[in-house]
């Protein structure tokens, strides 16, 4: 790939989260936090209602690098910041996530680093979201 | 409770190896739906230069929150776990983790503060091979809540 301008926009990538793929991050990542599958424990701790791992969160954005790159192995360093949980109702719709990046800064060695968008409803749930990739 | 600030620097000892297993791969790449072939296949891993089939860039948190949990459990840091939560999170990848990796994660507390009442700690963890080769530095900033 061509080295992109400071600018360029990946394509925006649209998905949602439902209770089942909070069940299943849970069994894969091993963190069985029952805020994340239990409306009974996320009220009780003054939640809205079960909400989405961040890490879950964080790992559906990546995809949207990922799929921009075609090489998930490009992705060298990736930090974000939870900035609001996103709360997953209990039906077949469940949450709606949307991740939008853009180029943001050439870096040294054929590097770029691309600043993500994460919302749901309109709000933005992941904060400070950097990704660095090596496209050379 | 606010932390003390000389535990800056602590270091635990290594973790237990944890092995990289394919299937382990597999699930955790099927969760985020990571959907590219060398999460999943071996000879498509190899044809792109990976000995073996590569893990999507954020699974390295399942060898390292697990290892970051020594500072939650160490009662000289004396935090509670139930007003825990996840602040941020940074991976820095050295290589990408693959299957057949035998990983020890050495955790060290990096940061010690507060801010609005809440108690934030930032650990640490260095992901590498049996043999010593550094294989991802793994950063979470953990919130105590006031």
């Amino acid at each position: 790939m061509d080295v992109p301008a400071v600018g360029t926009e990946l394509p925006e990538l649209q998905l949602r989260v439902t209770r089942a793929d909070l069940v299943r991050y849970a069994g894969a990542s091993g963190d069985f936090n029952p805020i994340h599958w239990s409306d009974r424990v996320a009220t009780a701790v003054g939640l809205p209602g079960v909400i989405a791992h961040g890490m879950l969160t964080m790992g559906l954005a990546a995809r949207a690098v990922t799929a921009w790159t075609g090489d998930p192995a490009a992705l060298v360093d990736y930090q974000v910041r939870f900035g609001r949980p996103v709360v997953v109702p209990d039906d077949d719709d469940g949450a709606e996530l949307t991740v939008r990046g853009t180029v943001a800064a050439h870096l040294e060695d054929g590097r770029v680093r691309v600043d993500l968008a994460v919302t749901s409803g309109g709000e933005k749930v992941l904060s400070l979201a950097r990704a660095v990739v090596r496209l050379a | 409770m606010a932390l003390d600030r000389a535990l800056v620097g602590r270091s635990y000892p290594p973790s237990a190896v944890y092995e990289v297993g394919r299937a382990k791969i597999a699930e955790f790449a099927t969760a985020v739906g990571a959907d590219d072939p060398v999460h999943r296949d071996p000879e498509a891993a190899r044809a792109v230069g990976h000995p073996d089939v590569i893990a999507p860039p954020t699974f390295a948190i399942v060898v390292s929150l697990e290892a970051a949990f020594v500072v939650l459990s160490d009662d000289e840091v004396g935090l509670d776990y139930s007003r825990v939560v996840h602040g941020d999170q940074k991976f820095t990848h050295h290589r990408p983790i693959r299957a057949g990796d035998r990983l020890v994660a050495t955790t060290t507390i990096d940061a010690v503060r507060s801010a609005a009442g809440n108690d934030l700690l930032t650990t640490r963890v260095e992901l590498a091979t049996e043999d010593g080769e550094q294989v991802c530095t793994a950063t979470s900033m953990l919130v105590a809540r006031g």
